[in-house]
């Protein structure tokens, strides 16, 4: 190939972006594993949750979540008869260790289990201003933890208050949905380790999951649907009075 | 062309534009990794580096492979569909390497984590204040935990 000056310079950035495409490769990619093949969420039924904090331990041991902080926890609600709009809500230790008992019955209780909504919309990786955290192609968001640099705006953006900066390692942390368990067929650890079954995984891209026939036939909410999150925890017979 | 007689100044700029363009690329092409772009606005090789972490929870369809007399235990019971490690705790080691022995359970800590009284509770939940139900008596004399309805005889 003859090529003088003036056409070397020339071709010499579309050389470079194609080099870059050249030298990225492909991905490596899990052998039974598609992303695009799901589109995970999560149930929560509050009637059957007991407050045994089962989950928010489990999430501990599995992910190594630091004291103090929480992927996952579990707030109790008393509803009193003359206040519904202001409950009285209690998390000690994020129910780690379950909840002191409660002897009269006056006004209702009720025990929500919170965690990463896993939106659709996120706003928390809208205002990542370095792509550190992302929804993934099968719905779950994840936080890169080599990119992030910590400045916690993710933490502020999220309206339900499931990030947290890592004491140690200086960057976003959250739940992951346990990704490293669903893509291999396992359940999250908070859904293996409910005893009741409050907390079950759903993929909503797989048309045998029972959670379509579910979704159909209860009444079922998500947490601040004003805020047009595209949030996918499902909450099932969720009090008016959670926030 | 007269129009165009003095116009060297400007390619030479035009070419320092051009060198500027190609020290961006290149400078670019080392510092954003290889797979940002892929999925999104993100570095596509993050989610297999997440899928790739330790699991700790061996799921209990790895239980079952080994232990399905306990399995058979459980099935008529009002434990069928409470997983292994809810109460044996994280065990992926154990299933690894069965030589690994899991620890030993407390079942006066345990049971009442889930069945201590509470108003709070749900009424349908079977729960007791352990003080009066049992006077100190572990639970497992009576209730065999892995199917906990008291049968003739006492716990098996």
């Amino acid at each position: 190939m003859n090529v003088d000056r003036r056409h070397f310079l020339i071709m010499l950035p579309a050389a470079a972006i194609a080099w870059k495409y050249v030298l990225a490769g492909t991905p490596e990619e899990s052998p039974n594993y598609k992303m695009t093949d799901h589109w995970w969420s999560m149930l929560i039924d509050i009637p059957k949750c007991i407050g045994c904090g089962n989950c928010v331990r489990a999430c501990a041991a599995e992910n190594d979540v630091p004291d103090g902080h929480f992927r996952t926890w579990v707030e109790r609600y008393h509803v009193t008869d003359y206040d519904m709009v202001n409950p009285q809500v209690i998390s000690p230790d994020g129910g780690k260790e379950g909840f002191p008992a409660v002897a009269e019955d006056a006004g209702k209780y009720f025990f929500v289990p919170k965690m990463c909504n896993h939106c659709a919309d996120s706003p928390c990786t809208q205002v990542c201003p370095v792509g550190a955290t992302f929804v993934a192609p099968d719905g779950v968001v994840l936080v890169d933890q080599t990119y992030c640099l910590g400045c916690a705006y993710c933490v502020q953006a999220c309206p339900y208050g499931c990030r947290y900066i890592h004491p140690e390692k200086k960057v976003a942390d959250k739940c992951t949905l346990c990704y490293h368990r669903i893509t291999k067929g396992l359940t999250t650890a908070c859904a293996e380790n409910c005893p009741t079954g409050a907390r079950q995984l759903a993929d909503l891209k797989n048309p045998n999951d029972p959670i379509h026939a579910f979704l159909k036939t209860h009444h079922v909410q998500v947490l601040k649907p004003q805020m047009a999150t595209g949030a996918k925890v499902f909450y099932n017979e969720l009090d008016g009075s959670v926030r | 062309m007269t129009r165009f007689k003095d116009t060297g100044h400007l390619l030479r700029f035009a070419a320092l534009f051009v060198m500027a363009f190609v020290a961006f690329l290149i400078i670019r092409h080392f510092v954003v990794p290889k797979s940002f772009g892929e999925y999104g606005h993100y570095r596509g090789a993050a989610i297999p580096e997440i899928a790739a972490r330790p699991v700790h929870f061996a799921g209990h369809q790895t239980c079952e492979t080994c232990h399905a007399d306990i399995l058979a235990t459980k099935a008529p019971g009002k434990h069928a569909n409470v997983n292994c490690e809810a109460c044996h705790g994280p065990l992926a080691k154990h299933a690894d390497d069965p030589s690994i022995a899991p620890p030993k359970l407390d079942t006066a800590v345990l049971c009442i984590r889930c069945h201590a009284a509470s108003a709070a509770k749900p009424k349908s939940f079977p729960q007791v204040d352990a003080d009066q139900h049992a006077g100190g008596v572990p639970c497992e004399t009576c209730h065999q935990p892995h199917s906990p309805a008291i049968q003739a005889g006492g716990a098996k």
